[in-house]
C-alpha cells in the first residue's frame, strides 16, 4: 500500500519536529500523528517518519514494536480496549470480553487485535488503563468507560454504531 | 611534535589514583581514552581490574565498543572509603582508612553490586572481583541469561568459543532449574548475504548493533518487540549488507549471528589457528587462519590497534578459497613438461642467465610476493643489469580499513629497491625493449604480464620466459620455466603495508604438490648466479635483508612480534 500523507499533515508534523531540540525526540508524537490519520503504521510511514527525523528506519520500527498503542496492521473503525489487569479481572473483565466477542463473532480466545467482518469494530485486550477502582473498564475510541457490564457494553456499541 | 618540544610544552602526566582489586593496591589513570572519541573518559571498574590483571566476564562490554552495561555479567561487589559528617574519610584504628562494603539502602545484610563496565573508578576504592558475593551475582546472572537459551551446544556453530559456555563452565550452576516454557523466536533468519541469526541463542547484548552503527557506520540493526520476545532485527526487507557485517558475529558473544561462510564447516576446536595477514589490499589487516588438514577454514580478525583494531572487512575476510584452487600449480614444468627435478631445473634456470648479456634481462614481480622474496629478486636483476618492475593494482578504499591499494606489499617492493615509488614506471621500457629484440630473457613472479602491456604475441618474442606463480594464468601458460611457488598461507615473511608497518606472517598449510616457497629456490638462484650465500630460512634471510635496508636497519625478525613495527616509507 502506497502511502499518501497529505500536505496539512506534512505541515503540521513539521511543527510537531521544530517544537524538539532534536529531530529524534518528535519520534512519538509525529508516529501518533501517522497512525491519527491512516489508522495504523505501515512500512512505508516508518521509512517515511526515518526520513523526516534523518534516522534510519529501523530506529522508528524499534518504537513502534515496542509501544503497543501503535498498530502495524489497520483495525476496525472503532477500536474497543478491554482491560484485562488485576483489578479488571477480578471485576468482570473477562465475562465482559467474552460478552463483546460473542456479540462481534470474534475469536475470544485471541486477545491480541480483531476486526469484525463488518470493519466496523476491532476488539483488543490491553494493559491497565488505569481505572483500577471503578473497574472493569474499557476503551471505545478515545472514550474512557467505567464500570462496565454487558449490558452497558451493548449500550455503547449501539450509541457508536 | 618537534615544535612543541621547542615551547617546553609537555602533555601533563595523567592523573593516577589508587584503587585496590581483590586486595592488591593498583595505580592506574584517572582516566582513558574513549574507544571511540580518544576523549579521556573516567576509567572504569572493568579497565582497573585488566590493569591489575583480574579478568572480570563480561557479554555486552567490548573494549573497542561504546558502554552499554545491559548485560549485567559484570557486576562486582566493592567498597568505597566511608565519609564521616564533615566528608572527611573515617579511619580505622589503624590510621587507615575504613572500607564501606556497598550494600541495599532498604536490606543493610545485601550486598549491592555494580557494573563494572560503567562504573568509574574513585580513590580508594575496593573492587571485590571474587568475593562470595560477587561469585552469587555471577550466577544468578548466568542462570538468567540461560532461561530461555536453547543450549543447542552440540550443533551450535559457536560451541567452543563461546562466552555463554566458557562462563558457565567457570561461574555457572551444574542444573538448571528452570521447568516452565521457554520462550521460542525466530531460528535461521538470513539477516543478510552473509549473516545468519538465530534469535533465541542471543542474550540482547547489542553489541552487534553498536558496532555496525558507530564502528561500520551503518545503523541496521536493531532490538524490535521489547520484552519478553526481544529479538534482533533489520528494517524489514532491508538486508544487513555492508563490508563489515562478518565482524558482527566474531564479536557475538553466543552463537546467534553466525557467519554463513564457515557455519556447519568445522567444529572449531579442530581448528589450527595460526597468525597471519589479510592480502586483500594495502592496509595488511592482521588475521588468525583457521586451517585443519591442509585447508583453510576461515580468517578472523587479529587485533592490532597500529593497523586493523579489532576488524577486518568481508571482502578481505572470505577472499581466502583461491588458495586451495584444485588448479593450482603444484609441479615445476620445463617447456610444459613436468619435472619433478628442482635441482637439476634451478640449474638449467641458472646457466641459461648466466650466458646472458647484461641488459638482456628483464624482471616483473607482484607487489604480492614477500619483501623478503622481493629484496632476492632484486639480487638477481642487479647480477644480470635487469630493468626491474612492479605492476600498480589500485581500487576503492572506504574509510574504514579498505586501502584503494590492492597489492599487499607495495612498500615491500619499493623498500627492497625492487621498483620505483612510482610503480609500472619501468613496464614500458620492458616491453619495447622486448619489441626491439633487446631484452630476451624474462623473470615474472605472480603477476600474469599479459595484463599489463606485454601481449602474447610480445610474449613470444621472449627467448626465454621464466615464471613463477601459483595460479595458472596466460603468461605461466607461455613459460619455458614454470616454478610454482606458495601463497602466502604456505610460507613465512614480512609485507611492509601502506602506512609502513612492517609486519610478519606464518605458515598455516602446506604448499600443494612440489610447489615450494620462493625464497627457497630464490636463494638457490642467487648463490648459483653470484656464488653469494644467503641464510635460506626466513629469519636468517630478513635479518641478512634488514642489515641491507636502510629503513629496516637495526629491525631484526624478533622485533616484528605480533603486531609489526612501523618503518620509515
Amino acid at each position: 500500500m502506497s502511502l499518501n500523507i497529505p500536505k496539512k499533515l506534512e505541515t503540521a508534523v513539521n511543527r510537531t519536529i521544530r517544537n524538539y531540540p532534536q529531530k529524534r525526540s518528535a519520534s512519538l508524537m509525529v508516529l501518533h500523528a501517522i497512525q491519527e490519520h491512516e489508522g495504523y503504521i505501515s512500512p512505508e510511514a516508518v521509512e517515511w517518519v526515518a526520513r523526516k527525523l534523518e534516522l534510519e528506519p529501523i530506529n522508528v520500527h524499534e518504537l513502534v514494536t515496542f509501544y503497543p498503542m501503535f498498530r502495524q496492521q489497520a483495525a476496525g473503525r472503532r477500536v474497543i480496549k478491554i482491560c484485562r489487569t488485576l483489578s479488571c479481572a477480578l471485576a468482570g473483565a473477562d465475562g465482559l470480553r467474552r460478552h463483546l466477542c460473542g456479540k462481534l463473532g470474534l475469536d475470544e480466545r485471541d486477545h491480541r487485535l480483531q476486526i469484525t467482518e463488518d470493519g466496523r469494530f476491532s476488539l483488543e485486550s490491553v494493559e491497565c488503563l488505569a481505572g483500577c477502582g471503578v473497574a472493569p473498564v474499557m476503551m471505545c475510541g478515545d472514550d474512557f468507560h467505567e464500570g462496565v457490564t454487558p449490558e452497558k457494553a451493548d449500550e455503547i456499541l449501539k450509541e457508536k454504531e | 611534535m618537534v615544535s612543541n618540544k621547542s615551547k617546553k610544552k609537555t602533555a601533563p602526566a595523567p592523573e593516577t589514583i589508587t584503587v585496590k582489586v581483590d586486595g592488591q593496591a593498583v595505580d592506574m589513570p584517572r582516566t582513558m581514552p574513549d574507544p571511540l572519541t580518544g576523549e579521556p573518559v573516567p576509567t572504569t571498574m572493568i579497565q582497573a581490574c585488566k590493569i591489575a590483571g583480574v579478568e572480570i566476564p563480561h557479554y555486552c562490554y567490548h573494549p573497542k565498543l561504546p558502554v552499554a552495561g545491559n548485560c549485567r555479567m559484570c557486576l562486582v561487589e566493592y567498597g568505597m572509603p566511608a565519609l564521616g559528617p564533615d566528608r572527611q574519610p573515617l579511619l580505622n584504628e589503624d590510621g587507615a582508612p575504613e572500607i564501606r562494603r556497598m550494600t541495599l539502602p532498604y536490606e543493610p545484610g545485601t550486598p549491592r553490586g555494580a557494573i563494572a563496565c560503567a562504573t568509574p573508578v574513585a580513590p580508594g576504592m575496593e573492587i571485590y572481583a571474587n568475593s562470595p558475593a560477587t561469585r552469587q551475582m555471577r550466577e544468578a546472572v548466568l542462570e538468567s541469561l540461560l532461561i530461555n537459551h536453547p543450549l543447542d551446544c552440540p550443533i551450535c556453530d559457536q560451541a567452543g568459543e563461546c562466552k555463554l559456555q566458557e562462563y558457565s563452565v567457570e561461574h555457572g550452576q551444574a542444573a538448571s532449574r528452570f521447568v516452565e516454557q521457554k520462550v521460542h523466536k525466530p531460528k535461521q533468519v538470513d539477516l543478510g548475504p552473509r549473516i545468519m541469526l538465530d534469535a533465541e541463542r542471543c542474550i540482547l547484548c547489542s553489541r552487534c548493533i553498536r558496532f555496525t552503527k558507530d564502528i561500520a557506520g551503518d545503523d541496521a540493526l536493531g532490538f524490535v518487540d521489547r520484552g519478553s520476545y526481544s529479538t534482533l532485527t533489520t528494517f524489514p526487507g532491508k538486508p544487513f549488507d555492508n563490508n563489515y557485517t562478518l565482524n558482527t558475529a566474531d564479536i557475538c558473544p553466543v552463537g546467534a549471528l553466525t557467519s554463513k561462510d564457515f557455519r556447519f564447516q568445522m567444529r572449531v576446536w579442530f581448528l589450527k589457528e595460526s597468525p597471519s595477514l589479510c592480502t586483500s589490499c594495502g592496509t595488511g589487516c592482521n588475521v588468525v587462519m583457521g586451517s585443519r588438514e591442509e585447508q583453510i577454514y576461515r580468517y578472523e580478525p587479529r587485533e592490532n590497534d597500529a593497523v586493523n583494531s579489532s576488524w577486518l572487512c568481508d571482502e578481505g575476510r572470505l577472499n581466502y578459497r583461491w588458495i586451495g584452487r584444485p588448479d593450482r600449480l603444484a609441479d615445476p614444468l620445463r617447456d610444459g613438461q613436468k619435472t619433478g627435478d628442482w635441482p637439476a631445473l634451478l640449474q638449467a634456470v641458472a646457466e641459461r642467465l648466466a650466458d646472458a648479456k647484461p641488459g638482456s634481462t628483464a624482471v616483473i614481480a607482484s607487489a604480492r610476493q614477500t619483501t623478503e622474496e622481493l629484496f632476492l629478486l632484486r639480487r638477481l636483476a642487479q647480477r644480470l643489469d635487469a630493468l626491474s618492475d612492479t605492476p600498480a593494482r589500485l581500487g576503492e578504499a572506504d574509510q574504514l580499513l579498505v586501502s584503494a591499494d590492492k597489492n599487499p606489499n607495495t612498500n615491500g617492493a619499493r623498500l627492497s629497491g625492487f621498483c620505483f615509488t612510482e610503480m609500472g614506471i619501468n613496464l614500458p621500457k620492458i616491453a619495447s625493449g622486448i619489441r626491439r629484440g633487446k631484452i630476451t630473457n624474462l623473470i615474472v613472479f605472480g603477476e600474469d604480464v599479459t595484463r599489463c602491456g606485454i601481449d602474447r604475441a610480445l610474449l613470444q618474442k621472449v627467448e626465454c620466459l621464466i615464471v613463477s606463480d601459483i595460479l595458472p594464468n596466460e603468461t605461466t601458460a607461455r613459460a619455458h620455466f614454470l616454478l610454482p611457488g606458495c601463497a602466502h598461507a604456505e610460507k613465512r615473511g614480512t609485507f611492509v603495508n601502506v602506512k609502513g608497518r612492517l609486519q610478519r606472517f606464518f605458515k598455516a598449510v602446506e604448499p600443494p604438490g612440489r610447489a615450494r616457497p620462493e625464497t627457497e629456490f630464490l636463494t638457490d638462484l642467487v648463490h648459483r648466479l653470484t656464488g653469494e650465500s644467503l641464510p635460506d630460512n626466513p629469519e636468517g634471510l630478513f635479518n641478512h635483508m634488514a642489515s641491507e635496508i636502510k629503513a629496516f636497519s637495526k629491525i631484526r625478525w624478533s622485533d616484528l612480534g605480533d603486531t609489526g613495527v612501523d618503518v620509515p616509507v
